[in-house]
């Protein structure tokens, strides 16, 4: 098993015909993933590598039966598009787009609620690399094959510092069963909370690896849930000890500005709750084995 | 992107919002000018700087005459004034801002901030203005009102009422409360505001709500729907470099070390940052070049981090994902064969390919220190760091 992602997953893509979508899209298809249908306002009726384009979600949902969704849609359009796939019946929808005003994101966010919850879509992003869920399918922008299949759960802000993860997981002989990135951002779909949920229901996932940053309080609230209610190990890295307070460091969500929110705040408030965290970058993946080394003994 | 406080009321005076009267000069003889239009007999003068703290540190002054006016902002113009938000080297003063005075009571706090938890736009009050927020937390908690606005409907009025009566404003002033509340909103919500500050907001001797002092803040991936707003911004407060880096697309912040970085990805930055501080050095910049890491903003970013005099080693470590590392390491090759750098470069690279990039970077005859983990790398940029440092103490001994 894994979360959000699987080889069922029928996915559509928006923005479809624009260059960067469709050189994602090749790599995507050529990792395995069922792209049905791709989605662009006025392209209808082309196809891109073979995958028919729709001018609407509804269409491309009743056509193709599609159930999951990546925006690669630029800012400005990019909040019309989520809402437009939560009102399509899409189930899963991962928006990669960086740059979204912070207020299209708010309103994205109420207006996921018209949905009762369990038809609400799930999102991730924006601004993130997107989901992978190793041998099975991609849903994003990352490499493909710096992750082996396996039964450590990866969530992270971060897009490269998440691949860093991976790589070192690799070099290391350990799968991933599936990585999500929750994105830069300081209004997102998907908290780090929201996805250790769903990685502690998870059968097949054994450990979780949480990559997090300075800023916002999701790291706390994820601390105050891990402490309380998961049962599976949780290793952390917390990036930023250096980063100046009050500045922006490159992330529109990375930045210092009430307790709890420095990365040295993060790690004593991860560390009490039970966390191992892994003091430096390089020592992601051997502090991963270590765990998994106990946890077999 | 920040806004000038004059530009703040401007603003939020269209909204409703009620302001002293002030008018802008640009020199000492157009501000005693302006307090002659103004009238009346007391005036504050204002430096405009984009930081707070202004008033402990010589930026805010009142005048009882347009002589004290000429010598008070003579002494303004042109100065760097430095707050405990501007950092050491401060912000230039080059326009000035000249209200007339008014008599005021009490003093409250009024912010609207983006919530991350509730994720909404959240109304941050207190009825202990003229201190900072981050003091009135530490010192009177209690004395905080928060109230988080529901998107699909704005702000209320009764929740606006709430606020007031939270404050213990007068009774009779609870209309002008709600106005200038539903204001400050509306202006958050219309313009992508991504912080409106009034501190203080006063009541004054003749029963007036009155905003005394103003910042907005707005939010930078917004601008294309707000040209209007765009074209406040004022790159005088801004630092030079932070400023070209944006125009070319990189996000660059300028440290105090002397180890630069270049790094892709935010996340990944801030980590090979904090490795340098772990490995014993001091990171010069946070500069990230964005997913792509193409040669020619490989080459872009080592011109920007050598725009630093104190850099004195210069450490490389990007993730090459859909990008393969040979197609990396090419860029680096070509961005130092193009502009040599007399400072020790350590290059680790990650991800696809990682040997055939290696082979190129070893190839190039070049004096590239060669990495492969993220700590050996940011260890080896500090051992080369002191020894350079040392070799140039020893050269000019000589």
């Amino acid at each position: 098993m894994s979360i959000l992602l699987d080889r069922s997953s029928r996915v559509v893509v928006q923005g479809i015909t624009g260059r960067m979508a469709q050189f994602h899209t090749r790599e995507m298809l050529e990792y395995g993933t069922n792209v049905v249908a791709g989605v662009v306002p006025g392209k209808g009726g082309e196809t891109v590598f073979g995958v028919p384009v729709f001018d609407t979600m509804k269409q491309a949902v009743a056509a193709t039966g599609a159930d999951s969704s990546l925006v690669f849609v630029p800012p400005p359009f990019a909040a019309d598009s989520i809402m437009e796939a939560a009102d399509g019946g899409i189930r899963y929808c991962v928006c990669i787009t960086d740059g979204i005003p912070a207020q299209d994101m708010i309103r994205v966010k109420r207006y996921m609620l018209r949905y009762p919850r369990d038809r609400r879509m799930v999102l991730t992003g924006p601004n993130c690399a997107g989901t992978i869920s190793p041998g099975k399918a991609l849903l994003g922008i990352m490499p493909g094959h710096i992750y082996l299949p396996g039964t450590v759960g990866i969530v992270s802000r971060s897009g490269t510092l998440g691949y860093e993860a991976a790589q070192q997981l690799k070099d290391h002989g350990i799968g991933v069963s599936t990585s999500v990135g929750i994105g830069g951002d300081p209004i997102n779909g998907s908290s780090f909370r929201d996805i250790l949920e769903r990685f502690e229901a998870d059968t097949d996932t054994h450990v979780v690896c949480m990559i997090g940053e300075i800023g916002g309080p999701q790291e706390a609230e994820a601390a105050a849930y891990i402490q309380e209610h998961m049962t599976k190990p949780v290793i952390a890295y917390i990036a930023g000890l250096t980063a100046p307070k009050g500045r922006t460091m490159g992330h529109a969500g990375a930045i210092i500005s009430a307790f709890g929110e420095s990365a040295s705040e993060k790690v004593e408030i991860l560390t009490a709750a039970g966390v191992t965290v892994a003091e430096h970058p390089s020592v992601i993946g051997e502090t991963v084995a270590r765990v998994l080394a106990k946890r077999a003994a | 992107m920040d806004i000038h406080e004059y530009q703040a009321k401007e603003i939020l005076s269209r909204f409703g919002v009620a302001v002293p009267a002030g008018a802008l000069a640009y020199s000492p003889e157009q501000a005693a000018y302006r307090a002659r239009e103004l009238g009346g007999d007391r005036w504050i003068v204002k430096a405009q700087v984009h930081a707070g703290g202004r008033g402990k540190a010589g930026g805010v002054k009142l005048c009882n005459s347009e002589h004290e006016i000429q010598d008070a902002t003579n002494a303004m113009f042109g100065r760097k004034l430095v707050t405990h938000q501007t950092g050491p080297e401060g912000k230039g003063i080059y326009r000035v801002y000249v209200e007339s005075a008014v008599d005021f009571g009490r003093e409250i706090y009024l912010g609207l901030v983006l919530d991350r938890t509730s994720q909404r736009v959240m109304i941050v009050a207190s009825s202990e203005g003229g201190m900072e927020i981050e003091e009135i937390s530490a010192n009177r908690p209690e004395s905080i009102v928060r109230s988080t606005v529901e998107p699909a409907v704005g702000l209320q009025e009764f929740q606006a009422r709430e606020i007031s009566y939270a404050l213990g404003i007068p009774a009779n002033l609870t209309q002008q409360m709600v106005r200038t509340l539903q204001g400050c909103y509306r202006a958050f919500r219309d313009l992508d505001a991504t912080m409106v500050e009034i501190n203080p907001l006063v009541i004054t001797a003749d029963n007036r709500i009155l905003a005394l002092d103003a910042k907005m803040t707005f939010d930078g991936n917004a601008l294309f729907r707000h040209p209007q707003i765009a074209e406040l911004r004022d790159k005088s407060q801004e630092d030079p470099r932070e400023a070209r880096a944006a125009d070319r697309g990189l996000a660059y912040i300028g440290l105090s070390g002397n180890i630069g970085c270049i790094v892709n990805g935010a996340g990944l930055a801030m980590a090979t940052m904090d490795t340098i501080k772990l490995a014993g050095g001091e990171p010069a910049n946070f500069l990230d070049i964005g997913g792509g890491a193409t040669p020619e903003r490989v080459a872009k970013a080592f011109r920007l981090v050598m725009s630093d005099e104190n850099v004195q080693a210069i450490l490389v470590n990007i993730f090459a994902g859909i990008n393969r590392c040979d197609w990396v390491a090419e860029g680096v090759v070509q961005a130092l064969t193009a502009n040599p750098v007399d400072v020790p470069v350590i290059v680790r690279l990650s991800g696809t390919n990682v040997e055939e990039g290696q082979k190129i970077l070893a190839k190039s005859g070049l004096p590239i220190i060669r990495a492969s983990t993220l700590m050996e790398a940011a260890e080896r940029a500090v051992t080369a760091w002191k020894n350079d440092r040392k070799q140039n103490t020893r050269m000019r001994a000589v």
